[in-house]
């Protein structure tokens, strides 16, 4: 069953809030190769003018690859797993995420562009704090193989 | 993005190396991503699944590849500097095991907007000589 291009400007969301911890921000920085000490101590981040201990760059696919979750599980969009290949992936930042955030998440399907017996599904996810401000925005393409 | 912590714009120039790392992926970097990540997909850690859906073999994450070319970017650009990072997975680097997937990458300085004082940089990420990410871009603003 081919993806549901009718799924285009479906939104999931918001989920339960995802808390930002030290010890996650460190299990990635290792995981990503990030060397800062700003990723590990509070001292190191407080210097670098953070309030806590700052996330790498990427660290928002943790929150946002959760959100993205709900649209390949839903049987009306008709991803199957087992066939997607990630194409590209796009990180906006409008502030730094640091350990202490509670960070919301909205996924919406922004296209589905089907060509050569594959979709191509975007979604973008916008991750919000606690009082609503804007904190990234995670663009994502998953490539979808239509059965042969 | 504090104003304490961003690299200098002036004296930069196009093309000019930021940052290079080489980096050894092995199964136990994918095992390691996996779990900081939460993307247990078994393609990056089971060779019978991943040949099953035609790869040579386990593969690594391409947020794996994304997320250590952001690290050699934040290694110039101080952490948390990076506005904006795209890239596209344009080849999978396939680790073997035992062994290592050997990863080159390099950071240059792409395009430079005076007025923004902001850099554009570039990363080419090479695995057996061969680009493995396509417009890999970093925004970074300087001071």
């Amino acid at each position: 069953m081919p993806v549901n291009t009718d799924a285009v400007g479906r939104a999931y969301g918001p989920h339960e809030p995802y808390e930002v911890t030290r010890v996650k921000i460190r299990e990635f920085a290792d995981a990503v190769d990030a060397r800062s000490f700003a990723h590990l101590s509070e001292e190191a981040a407080r210097a670098e003018g953070y309030p806590d201990v700052v996330a790498p760059t990427t660290f928002a696919v943790v929150i946002a690859q959760r959100a993205e979750f709900h649209v390949v599980v839903d049987p009306e969009v008709g991803v199957d797993f087992s066939k997607v290949v990630h194409a590209d992936e796009r990180f906006t930042h409008h502030r730094p995420i640091v350990a202490g955030d509670l960070i919301s998440s909205i996924v919406h399907i922004d296209s589905i562009a089907q060509r050569g017996g594959i979709s191509m599904v975007t979604t973008r996810t916008e991750l919000v704090d606690e009082d609503g401000a804007p904190v990234s925005t995670v663009v994502s393409t998953l490539a979808v193989r239509e059965e042969a | 993005m504090t104003a304490e912590n961003r690299p200098a714009f002036d004296g930069l120039e196009v093309g000019q190396v930021v940052a290079e790392r080489d980096v050894e992926l092995t199964r136990d970097t994918l095992v390691r991503y996996a779990g900081a990540s939460g993307d247990f997909n078994p393609i990056h850690y089971n060779d019978v699944i991943a040949e099953s859906v035609g790869l040579p073999g386990v593969i690594a994450h391409g947020m794996l590849t994304m997320g250590t070319a952001a690290s050699v970017v934040e290694e110039w650009a101080g952490p948390g500097n990076v506005r904006d990072l795209q890239a596209r997975f344009t080849r999978p680097i396939p680790v073997p095991n035992p062994g290592a997937a050997h990863v080159q990458f390099t950071a240059k300085v792409g395009a430079l907007d005076a007025e923004a004082r902001t850099a554009r940089i570039d990363v080419t990420v090479e695995f057996d000589g061969q680009k493995v990410l396509g417009k890999a871009q970093a925004l970074v603003p300087c001071s």
